[in-house]
């Protein structure tokens, strides 16, 4: 990799250095926990930081190593944890009031599976409330800055878990996308955010937005830790109807495989819209996997084009339902009232932000009778129109290319009086969680404020070993990375 | 078919809508226990209290439940989905019922009526069940109560709704209709049936129409009747509220009404405009259920005979004479309590079938579940011994109460009661005495008076307490006549 190296060292090699013992797990978590008491308070990437939970964890890990035991290929790596994944006995908020006080009583899978690879749960981060946004702005709790520069945002609905890895304060992340909140983040954070294929992740424990849509996907700074990761909490789960057996080969062992021969399809509808810096971006990215040996041609899609549209129906429609089950009665937030019905509306009204609010309203619309074939139900259709364009691509592409996010991080505040821009945020994103198709974002240059630039690579279902292979040669030709402004030191 | 229908010249239409909770050991889309009558909230987990980030897993053994039931109501099984019903109620863990819609797993079927009438059946799906909320407080009544407990042990319990076409046309057929369904989800295994626990409720939809026409009048659906007597009275009160209203002039309001059990009258729920719109989408956090051909034939190869199969089994016992409708009564109670296999293992040991069902239908039915229970050769050994002449038919309810509480080989129970038969010898000494004893009576027996037979027999049993044998006293009379 060209650039800067990681603020707080790869995964990769944090793990290696642990498992051999030149460094030790309770040495790797005290460094990160510095760096977020140093800077979080100007990042505000977490909402909850666990000081004892993770200096526990990792005198757990050098127990093992101390014993000669293998305490897993994540061995004493600090993760940050998106605050809509479930974690045992430890506030899971989704940066909402309404889930005030609540502590899950167990863990969700993925994390399940982190603790088992041996990494270490550092802290829960920052999001868009229930993981609706593009900005990290919608939290109950105040937003997330750009460690590249904290007048912008960091993206959303995974900003903080985005910031943190940008600014060194956790070499990984997790964070999930429903329609781009891993990959737009990413982006505007200049790290490494890889959605899965739906189903290539257990979704138990993951909070749900939008059942259909939602993954749960990893953000770092280099692919092959996105690889490592995701190799680690990928596969099937019994407690997910919905989740896939665990394809083969791994993802970690496709990364040295090259692009030689690999058809690349430049994506028309994911550049046209993007600003001069993202569309050269692009380009500059397609010429390099010519340059490994890959042959490149455009590609249109246009039925691309209706899939905001499709989105912000669907999405809404299961989030009014997802989101049911805060009325007050069973756990979070409860305003009292003389009927249940006035004490759900109370607690609802006072628990929800806006944002929310103005989703659920869209999607119980959208399902209502009467109005559900012309809305849920054309939705449903365009989704499947989409899913077919994509398999006809396929038949012609390995892997397609595109932009993340059609700008950079912009400033706070721009955009939260306007809806229909901040969900233009994610035009380039949507498709590939409407086809339930992995898709990840890379760092490659910067525009003309110096701020990261994402691109996009897109593959066909279960495709993420050979997306592997085209980012690892992307990130291996990305112009120099630059260090965030705020960071750990 | 009954006094209601054609009254006034108005014809009752009647769909039903039976739920029923069906026996799995756990719940519908989790590991908790499915019982009842458990502690409150006890058999609860993150998935039946939906709890943020939990996912349902479907039970495979409801699946099969919901076929059995759909085979044995003769429907077609097809690929089907689950739907969201979403609506908020406090019970209801999620605010919303995963239940299925416009996929369900069996539709079209049918259900022959003993009176050999016939109801379709449009559907029976899968669903699960809510919690159960208990008003605390003030009259314990909704309006007035202090506050509500809610508990969720019944919460994630799988349900399969079986839903009628209109075809029922009396409250008596209605009833008829849920017993005989009562009667085919308890031999399918898939269901206890017990009304009275609520694993097994009915709603009715019922309209009036001028007898003769073919057009439906406006409905109303009357929820969550927990006997079949409710079913009946609560169609027969709806019934004759409907025809008092057009025969006033007035409509029917589309309406969900109560049945109050006290009153014995039905109030109004809310109204049509009132109706709640429960936004159906396709569950998106489980897949299709397809059973394949393989799946189907083998729960079907599982299935036991129907009550129909069996009361007929039962009544070909008789020969193919004309039958009586006490008899058919006697066979459907045996058959509604499960007691043929105790009277086809006597009547196969030669016990006379009239005999068999008598006490089958009577002195077994009086406690079915402990009759069920008893080994069929003790229940074979004691009819045997009442067809013999061992012992009378007093001594066989005593001696099947003995069963019933302990059980045993019923000749030792007869014996610990003195009730076995006396023996030749001892016999004939009591018919002499008895002779002896009443000399005027013998004298007009001895002249042909064959009357007198039962006036010996009666001192003999009184002598006996009832341990002699009526034929061998008839016997010993005749052979001291000479």
């Amino acid at each position: 990799m060209t650039g800067a190296p990681p603020p707080g060292g790869s995964a990769l090699d944090l793990a290696r250095s642990v498992r051999d013992g030149s460094t030790s797990a309770a040495e790797v978590v005290e460094r990160h926990l510095s760096a977020i008491d140093a800077v979080d308070g100007e990042l505000h990437a977490f909402v909850t930081v666990l000081h004892d939970g993770a200096r526990a964890e990792a005198a757990a890990v050098d127990r093992a190593v101390a014993a000669g035991e293998d305490p897993g290929p994540l061995a004493g790596v600090p993760v940050a944890v998106k605050d809509n994944l479930c974690t045992r006995g430890v506030p899971t908020t989704c940066s909402s009031r309404i889930l005030e006080g609540w502590c899950p009583p167990y863990d969700a899978t993925v994390v399940e599976r982190l603790r088992a690879a041996g990494a270490v749960v550092i802290g829960k981060t920052n999001l868009d409330e229930f993981a609706m946004g593009s900005s990290t702005e919608n939290s109950a709790f105040g937003p997330t800055r750009n460690p590249h520069d904290p007048s912008r945002v960091p993206g959303g609905s995974s900003g903080g878990s985005a910031a943190a890895v940008a600014a060194g304060l956790a070499p990984l992340a997790l964070g999930s996308d429903t329609g781009g909140s891993i990959r737009q983040p990413a982006a505007l954070c200049g790290v490494v955010g890889m959605k899965p294929t739906y189903g290539a992740v257990s979704r138990y424990g993951l909070v749900a937005f939008a059942s259909s849509l939602d993954q749960v996907g990893p953000l770092t700074t280099t692919v092959a830790d996105s690889a490592l990761l995701f190799d680690v909490i990928g596969g099937q789960d019994r407690r997910d109807s919905t989740c896939l057996e665990r394809p083969s080969p791994r993802c970690t062992a496709a990364l040295s495989e090259g692009v030689q021969g690999l058809r690349v399809g430049v994506l028309t509808e994911l550049v046209e819209g993007a600003d001069d810096a993202v569309a050269a971006a692009v380009r500059q990215a397609a010429d390099a996997l010519v340059a490994g040996g890959a042959g490149l041609e455009e590609c249109s899609i246009p039925e691309l084009r209706h899939g905001l549209s499709a989105y912000y129906l669907l999405a809404p429609a299961e989030a009014s339902s997802n989101l049911a089950r805060y009325d007050g009665v069973r756990y979070g937030l409860r305003v009292e009232a003389d009927t249940v019905e006035e004490m759900n509306a109370r607690t609802r009204a006072a628990g929800f932000g806006p944002e929310v609010k103005r989703r659920i309203m869209l999607g119980t619309y959208a399902l209502s009778a009467g109005y559900y074939d012309a809305y849920y139900g054309q939705a449903q259709k365009v989704r499947t129109l989409i899913l077919n364009a994509f398999d006809r691509a396929y038949q012609r592409f390995d892997v397609l290319l595109g932009a993340t996010s059609p700008t950079t991080a912009f400033a706070l505040g721009a955009r939260v009086d306007d809806p229909w821009a901040m969900y233009m945020s994610d035009v380039c994103t949507v498709p590939s969680n409407l086809a339930g198709h992995p898709a990840m974002s890379l760092p490659f240059g910067t525009d003309g404020a110096g701020l990261p630039v994402g691109v996009q690579v897109l593959a066909p279902a279960l495709g993420e070993p050979v997306m592997f292979r085209a980012a690892a040669v992307l990130e291996d030709a990305a112009p120099a990375r630059t260090l965030p402004r705020v960071r750990a030191t | 078919m009954s006094a209601s229908a054609g009254a006034g010249g108005w014809e009752p239409v009647i769909g039903l809508e039976v739920h029923c909770e069906l026996r799995t050991a756990t719940k519908l889309f989790c590991g908790c226990r499915n019982a009842f009558g458990d502690e409150p909230n006890t058999n609860i987990c993150p998935v039946c209290l939906g709890l943020p980030g939990s996912l349902p897993v479907l039970n495979v053994r409801a699946v099969e439940y919901a076929m059995r039931i759909g085979l044995a109501l003769h429907c077609e099984i097809r690929p089907s989905l689950f739907h969201r019903k979403n609506y908020f109620y406090p019970d209801m863990p999620k605010d919303y019922q995963v239940s299925q819609y416009d996929a369900p797993i069996n539709v079209s079927g049918w259900l022959e009526l003993p009176d050999g009438s016939r109801v379709s059946i449009e559907r029976a799906h899968m669903e699960e069940d809510t919690g159960k909320t208990t008003h605390v407080g003030g009259g314990g009544r909704i309006r007035d109560a202090e506050h509500a407990l809610v508990d969720y042990n019944r919460a994630g319990v799988p349900l399969v709704e079986i839903v009628s076409a209109p075809d029922i046309r009396s409250s008596a057929q209605a009833r008829l209709y849920a017993s005989e369904l009562r009667g085919i989800l308890i031999a399918t295994g898939a269901s206890d049936g017990r009304m009275e626990e609520g694993s097994m409720r009915v709603d009715a939809n019922v309209s009036v129409r001028p007898a003769g026409t073919y057009e439906f009048g406006t409905r109303c659906e009357i929820k969550n009747l927990n006997s079949l007597r409710s079913l009946g009275r609560a169609i027969e009160y709806e019934i004759g509220r409907q025809v008092a209203l057009l025969e006033s002039g007035q409509a029917v309001a589309q309406q969900t009404r109560h049945f109050d059990e006290d009153a014995g009258e039905t109030v109004a729920l809310r109204s049509k405009e009132e109706a709640f719109d429960y936004r159906y989408f396709p569950e998106p956090d489980l897949v299709p259920v397809a059973p394949d051909a393989g799946w189907q034939a083998e729960v079907a190869a599982s299935l036991g005979p129907m009550p129909a199969d069996r009361r007929q089994k039962l009544a070909g016992l008789f020969g193919t004479g004309p039958t009586t409708p006490a008899r058919d009564d006697q066979i459907a109670t045996v058959v509604e309590l499960g007691l043929d296999a105790l009277m086809l293992a006597a009547v196969e040991s030669g016990v006379d079938v009239g005999l068999a069902l008598a006490r089958t239908a009577n002195e077994a039915a009086a406690d079915p579940d402990r009759a069920r229970q008893l080994e069929p050769t003790n229940y074979v050994a004691l009819l045997r011994m009442e067809a013999e002449g061992k012992i009378s038919a007093t001594h066989t309810k005593t001696l099947l109460a003995d069963m019933f509480d302990g059980g045993g080989d019923p000749a030792e129970l007869a014996r610990r009661r003195g009730f076995e038969a006396l023996d030749d010898s001892s016999l004939a000494a009591v018919v002499a005495d008895v002779v002896a004893a009443n000399p005027d009576e013998w004298a007009r027996y001895r002249d042909g008076d064959d009357k007198l037979t039962g006036f010996f027999t009666g001192q003999v049993m009184k002598v006996t307490s009832g341990r002699a044998n009526g034929k061998a006293v008839a016997q010993e009379l005749r052979r001291l006549r000479g």
